[in-house]
């Protein structure tokens, strides 16, 4: 039992008690705060995997603004706790075991013909970042500059809907 | 032995750095209370102990004793979450902050003691990482105080923390730009030159070295490090004639403690950076030729103790006469070692060992003081001239920042 | 060493709940936080076989790239969306999935 596998063990169990914790909670801020503790786990696990940089944005965007979005938008629109209404049949008894048929085929897969993927033979081997940004703006420039655009379309969007009625 | 040496070192480093910063901010207190005093022309704490010096922790046996009063209809797991995320959060920057270039000359146990507790490659990329998550407590705190004061104070102290995020991160762009890393080691290597005139120092914020001084980078990330911090002449959120207090009204004793304790280590986490990134860090005023300069501590302690001294022997209690000629003694001891340095050669090994840590803390002790000092000078801003100097003033102008040191660094860059 | 095998096991698993949490949550925003969820752990998987590349393969990083740009999508609808779900909620007075199932109000 290797350092390595012990640390990806407890990150692992974090992001999965983490997700759980995501369907099970009632209030939807609490859903929030554990989606925040899954994204620390899984930046955890890309740096346990090499990838500073892709680990240092997850947090930085991920965790630092798009949940504070998430957070904002409950506080705002004060949510409360979810109402009790029950499931119809087919759901209850026919919805939860497809859902985790679906979890099971895929687990199944990667078990069974995952083991041919090959890993990585040096462990901790860092992705530097000067690496990174030389093929994002030298190969991908031009995903790079259509993402720039989104967000300027999502910028928009998002103002006009802001935006009070004139009348 | 070896492999869990390592573990412990760290381990002792944290506890003592811990114990240092918290015993910082605690006279960072009795400082700003002190200038911020003296700057409204009257004297400040003088009574709890000599010079006020136990004023802080009179404070804090008043914040362990008062009564812990948890509102009616709060969120209870919220509500204790946020004060422990804010003080964690802004403790955990200080773990990438290196302290001096050279290690202890004694080794422990094998591993040499750097003076710092780690030291990645993307050290600013975290402290950004950590900055970001702190917006967190701050809104779950006024969030979980179910009272509408505090809500709307943690609101807009969430969205001006988020606002001035952009701004602080991009003006720092141009930094990393010139010195082509994100370690903050060697940001400060790569000011430790000299510039044209042979005199100046290379530091970011005035010479052409790598690229293009980074004045405007340092003032738009100053003022909007003093808005990310929540501090005058930003603080609107949580001024006390404004928003009763702001997103911690519902919290007493030693929750509101963490939450002070919180603002003033990310104020000094955010002076140690201005220093790292823009005023070179440990590089020294002066040029590595003028060895006579690395006197300097030693001849800024000596009078500094004998003055001590002197204004313990005429203080007015007693318990002053007693403590403040020992406490100056001390100093005097301590600066007459250093002096020393230039006939004894142990001496002068330790002075020189000092020397980066003496810059850097004196830089960050200066920084901390402008903070002070707009803190007694400059009224407070409204809530929509703040949001658009955030946004209508400091992006554009580090934006513009930005595109202009990547010309110069472009024009610069040997082929 | 952590094998890549591991890695795509859990990120099977964190898309699995996702889905669950999608289909059973009747908050909208809950939903979708799922959505965020599952997007995380198709990023998980990018960066698995990123890493699960040899040293100087051609391609080793584009697994890496390619969750900066799932990121910033994310982020992007992440913000519209929002958007969306205020309106909704204020027209609605609900934040209720089953309440928003009628084009006209």
């Amino acid at each position: 039992m290797s350092a390595p596998l012990v640390i990806f063990f407890i990150l692992a169990a974090l992001a999965v008690i983490g997700a759980v914790s995501l369907i099970l909670q009632k209030h939807p801020i609490h859903s929030a705060l554990s989606l925040i503790v899954v994204m620390v786990a899984l930046a955890g696990l890309y740096l346990l995997m090499g990838s500073e940089f892709v680990a240092a944005v997850q947090i930085i965007v991920y965790g630092g603004a798009i949940m504070v979005l998430f957070v904002f938008v409950i506080m705002l629109l004060n949510a409360g706790e979810e109402e009790r209404t029950d499931f119809s049949k087919l759901a209850k008894f026919g919805g939860l075991p497809l859902a985790l048929a679906l979890t099971g085929l895929l687990a199944a897969t990667m078990t069974k013909h995952g083991a041919s993927i090959p890993n990585p033979e040096t462990a901790g081997v860092l992705a530097p970042t000067r690496d990174l940004s030389k093929l994002l703006f030298t190969t991908f420039v031009y995903p790079f500059e259509l993402t720039s655009f989104l967000i300027l379309v999502a910028i928009i969007g998002a103002l006009v809907l802001a935006q009070r009625e004139k009348s | 032995m070896a492999q869990y040496g390592f573990w412990v070192l760290t381990f002792i480093k944290i506890a003592l750095l811990l114990v240092i910063v918290l015993t910082v901010n605690a006279y960072l207190t009795w400082f700003e209370r002190k200038v911020v005093a003296h700057m409204q022309s009257r004297i400040g704490p003088h009574r709890v102990g000599p010079h006020g010096l136990l004023q802080p922790a009179a404070d804090g046996l008043k914040f362990l004793f008062k009564e812990d009063a948890m509102p009616a209809g709060v969120d209870k797991f919220v509500y204790l979450l946020a004060p422990f995320l804010a003080l964690t959060l802004s403790l955990a920057s200080l773990a990438v902050i290196p302290f001096g270039p050279k290690p202890l000359p004694f080794p422990f146990f094998g591993h040499q003691i750097d003076l710092w507790i780690t030291n990645p490659d993307i050290g600013l990329l975290i402290l950004f990482a950590v900055t970001a998550l702190g917006v967190y407590g701050v809104a779950l705190a006024g969030w979980a105080s179910n009272s509408k004061y505090p809500l709307l104070g943690g609101l807009r102290s969430s969205a001006q923390m988020v606002s001035y995020e952009l701004a602080l991160t991009m003006s720092v762009v141009g930094v990393v730009l010139m010195a082509n890393t994100f370690s903050l080691t060697q940001i400060i290597e790569a000011q430790s030159g000299r510039t044209v005139w042979g005199i100046l120092p290379a530091w970011n914020v005035i010479s052409f070295h790598g690229g293009f001084p980074q004045i405007v980078g340092f003032l738009c990330f100053f003022i909007a490090a003093i808005a990310e911090t929540n501090r005058v002449p930003f603080d609107l959120p949580e001024a006390e004639s404004e928003l009763v207090a702001g997103f911690h009204t519902e919290y007493s004793s030693f929750k509101f403690a963490m939450f002070f304790i919180a603002e003033y280590t990310s104020m000094i986490t955010v002076s140690a950076l201005c220093t790292i990134l823009f005023f070179g860090g440990w590089n020294s005023l002066f040029p590595d030729s003028w060895t006579f300069t690395h006197y300097l501590p030693g001849i800024i302690l000596l009078p500094f103790g004998l003055w001590v001294i002197y204004d313990g022997l005429k203080y007015e209690t007693i318990w002053g006469r007693l403590v403040l000629p020992v406490i100056g003694t001390g100093l005097t001891i301590i600066g007459a070692l250093l002096l020393a340095g230039a006939w004894f050669a142990p001496l002068h090994e330790a002075n020189e060992f000092i020397q980066a840590p003496f810059w850097l803390l004196s830089k960050i002790f200066f920084f901390l003081f402008f903070y002070v000092w707009t803190r007694g000078t400059l009224p407070r801003f409204r809530y929509d001239q703040l949001m658009n100097i955030g946004w209508k003033l400091l992006l554009p102008v580090s934006i513009a920042n930005v595109i202009v040191t990547a010309g110069f660094v472009l024009l610069r860059s040997k082929p | 060493m952590v094998p890549t095998q591991y890695y795509l096991i859990l990120s099977a698993i964190l898309f699995g709940l996702g889905v669950v949490a999608f289909v059973f949550r009747r908050n909208i925003i809950t939903i979708f936080m799922s959505i965020e969820l599952m997007l995380n752990a198709v990023n998980l998987s990018f960066v698995a076989f990123s890493q699960s590349m040899p040293a100087n393969h051609p391609h080793k990083l584009d697994g890496q790239l390619f969750v900066l740009f799932v990121i910033v999508v994310a982020a992007a609808e992440a913000a519209v969306g929002l958007g969306i779900i205020i309106l909704t909620a204020r027209n609605r007075q609900s934040l209720n999935v089953e309440r928003v199932d009628l084009l006209k109000l």
